[in-house]
């Protein structure tokens, strides 16, 4: 699979639609979305709750939840996703496609140590590999996502670990196999306000340095004017608007983006603020 | 760790020390006077007398709870002279129906008791958590619906009616499994493994039911949790997926509730041996009520007591080593 075409989007998305049946037919949570992701390129998905976001990226993944009807055509580095079988859709989630949930607490497993959940994506697409080089990649995973003393935070549980690091260990998780692309499904909902700073640096800095397709999902456009370089805005599973970021931001055409946009208080100020605060606790965000 | 061992066991001793006042109490308010008792028919009030003045019975509440204690752990006597009756610890009382200490008494039969609680348990545990992993599996389908029905079965049928059918149909009607008689293991492990099977299945069937629901109910819930989708999100097989990230927090709970409830069996093997005429612990209760015989009814009590305390104590243990998020002394 190594297309070398650049021209060739990462990511390209036509007609995807998204169904449950219902007694009273099948209800479309997404309807027909077309969008495209480049190479490198970072994508954020806006829009209010409820709108489809989450539904987008399960489909991507291939993890809908039981019942529900996807359609449409995802083609993913001149893979047509859709057409794949659950065994080599297993190949592509996790080594080429990484998830970085919204509550890092409850997606991390409280049985087993961070360093155990961060390797076993290592451990199961690489064939012949010791359990010795599974955690030394966990902990060098650790590491570039600036979690202090990963050698020792490496045998944690995610218990010990507070709700920003939490999500540093799921960031770390998707690095292990050095993915073409990570989705973020709003990765910092359940975060305090300087926490979501420093986590969204982390996720531009990943992205800089490994060249991976970032999609970032969130209701909140502040979050995402931060890391995206192309929006599309959803509502109740239509795509209204789609464009490059920094076009929407300052000139939205529909109505429904500017509600949005006017949700956001002093998107500037709020945001120089937070960034001065992330500067100043830089990761010494409590070591508990 | 050690603190929290420490700590465990402090508590479980004023439990346990509760729990002999408690039971103390009450055979002393509520029993007849055993001096009466021993008496007999043709009695005086000074043959009477004696008798009290000889067990101790004339003294204090306090005095005697004492001594029944200090028996406990260092052996008592019981009468003055010739008639001394020597009671060695751990005294539970003495038996003067039978002209036996309750220790010894117990001790007979315990081993026909373990043997049928320990095979009980491991019977029940796995029918139940099998037949739920399936359950869950199959939700929904056939299979699942067909469980779930024998459960409701299972729970609903009464020990005694599920073990006088069982012996009429296996040895009386079919003449399956021989009628059953004491055997040691050592003798004829056949006869042996025949003659418990059918209270192992009596007693187990209403707790393998039990279990088989809440395997199912766990399994069905843990799998919609957040962490198996991330699970899955790495693409790890369905099978690790499994094994991993649901069996594991599903099961440990059951673990806990399996703790208390194999301390309770002895209520249920009371009922079970009587049927199956199995000369354990239960049965020994059972007789004991039948003949008024107090201190083995009190001593069977506090054994009972016993063992649902260090049951518990057990689990809690097993709880930290298993849960993390329980573990004591782990650096946070
Ligand atoms: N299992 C399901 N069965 C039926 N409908 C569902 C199911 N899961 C989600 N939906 C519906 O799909 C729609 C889109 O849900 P989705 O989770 O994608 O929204 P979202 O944009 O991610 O919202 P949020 O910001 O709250 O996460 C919602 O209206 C939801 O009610
Ligand atoms: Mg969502």
């Amino acid at each position: 699979m190594t297309s070398t075409s650049d021209e060739r989007p990462l990511l390209r998305v036509r007609g995807l639609t998204v169904g449950f049946p219902t007694a009273a037919g099948t209800v479309d949570v997404v309807k027909s979305l077309d969008f495209d992701l480049a190479r490198g390129g970072a994508l954020g998905i806006v829009g209010e709750s409820g709108s489809g976001k989450s539904m987008t990226s399960l489909a991507i993944m291939g993890l809908l939840p039981k019942g529900a009807k996807r359609t449409g055509s995802i083609e993913f580095d001149g893979t047509e996703l859709s057409e794949l079988r659950e065994r080599e859709m297993q190949a592509v989630r996790g080594d080429r496609i990484a998830m970085v949930f919204q509550d890092p607490l409850s997606s991390l497993n409280p049985y087993y140590t961070v360093g155990t959940q961060i390797s076993e994506a290592y451990l199961s697409h690489r064939t012949g590999v010791t359990r010795r080089q599974a955690r030394k990649v966990a902990i060098e995973a650790m590491e570039r996502v600036h979690i202090r003393n990963a050698p020792r935070r490496v045998d944690h549980y995610p218990h010990q670990f507070s709700g920003g690091m939490r999500q540093r260990v799921m960031i770390a998780m998707t690095l292990s196999m050095e993915p073409d692309l990570i989705i973020a499904d709003e990765p910092t909902t359940a975060l305090d306000v300087t926490v979501q700073a420093q986590i969204l640096d982390l996720l531009a800095e990943i992205r800089r340095d490994t060249g991976a397709g970032l999609i970032l999902i969130t209701h909140d456009l502040a979050v995402v004017s931060e890391v995206a370089d192309h929006l599309i805005v959803m509502r109740e599973g239509d795509l209204v608007e789609q464009g490059a970021a920094e076009r929407i931001f300052c000139d939205p055409q529909e109505d429904y983006t500017r509600m949005l946009l006017d949700a956001v208080p002093r998107i500037d100020d709020e945001i120089g603020l937070l960034r001065t605060a992330a500067v100043e606790t830089g990761t010494a965000e409590e070591d508990r | 760790m050690i603190r929290f061992l420490v700590n465990r066991l402090l508590g479980m001793a004023v439990v346990l020390f509760l729990v002999c006042v408690f039971t103390y109490v009450i055979f002393f308010v509520l029993s007849p006077d055993p001096a009466v008792q021993i008496c007999g028919k043709n009695c005086t009030p000074e043959a009477i007398d004696r008798i009290r003045a000889n067990l101790g019975l004339d003294q204090p509440f306090w005095s005697q709870f004492w001594t029944f204690l200090t028996g406990l752990f260092a052996g008592r006597t019981y009468g003055t002279g010739a008639n001394l009756i020597d009671c060695a610890a751990p005294c539970l009382g003495y038996s003067f129906q039978s002209s036996q200490p309750v220790t010894e008494m117990i001790l007979q039969r315990l081993p026909v008791s373990a043997t049928v609680a320990i095979g009980a348990a491991v019977l029940w545990l796995l029918a139940g958590v099998s037949a739920g992993l399936v359950s869950a599996v199959r939700e929904g389908r056939f299979t699942d619906r067909f469980i779930t029905g024998l459960t409701l079965t299972g729970m609903s049928i009464p020990n005694y009616v599920l073990g006088l059918s069982l012996q009429f149909l296996l040895v009386v009607t079919l003449g399956w499994l021989p009628f059953p008689h004491a055997v040691a293991f050592g003798d004829d492990p056949v006869q042996w493994f025949a003659n418990f099977l059918m209270p192992w299945i009596v007693l187990s069937i209403g707790a393998a039911a039990v279990y088989t629901r809440l395997t199912r109910a766990n399994v069905i819930e843990t799998l919609q949790e957040n962490y198996v989708r991330t699970a899955r999100a790495k693409g790890l097989r369905p099978g690790l997926v499994w094994r991993r990230h649901a069996l594991r927090p599903a099961l440990t709970p059951i673990v806990t509730i399996f703790g208390m409830d194999f301390a309770g069996l002895l209520g249920g093997a009371l009922i079970t041996e009587t049927v199956f005429g199995l000369n354990g612990v239960g049965k020994l209760a059972a007789d004991s009520i039948t003949k008024n015989d107090q201190p083995v009814i009190m001593g069977v009590t506090l054994l009972a007591a016993f063992l649902v305390v260090v049951g518990n104590m057990i689990v809690d243990l097993l709880y930290t080593t298993i849960d993390p998020r329980v573990r004591v002394g782990s650096a946070t």
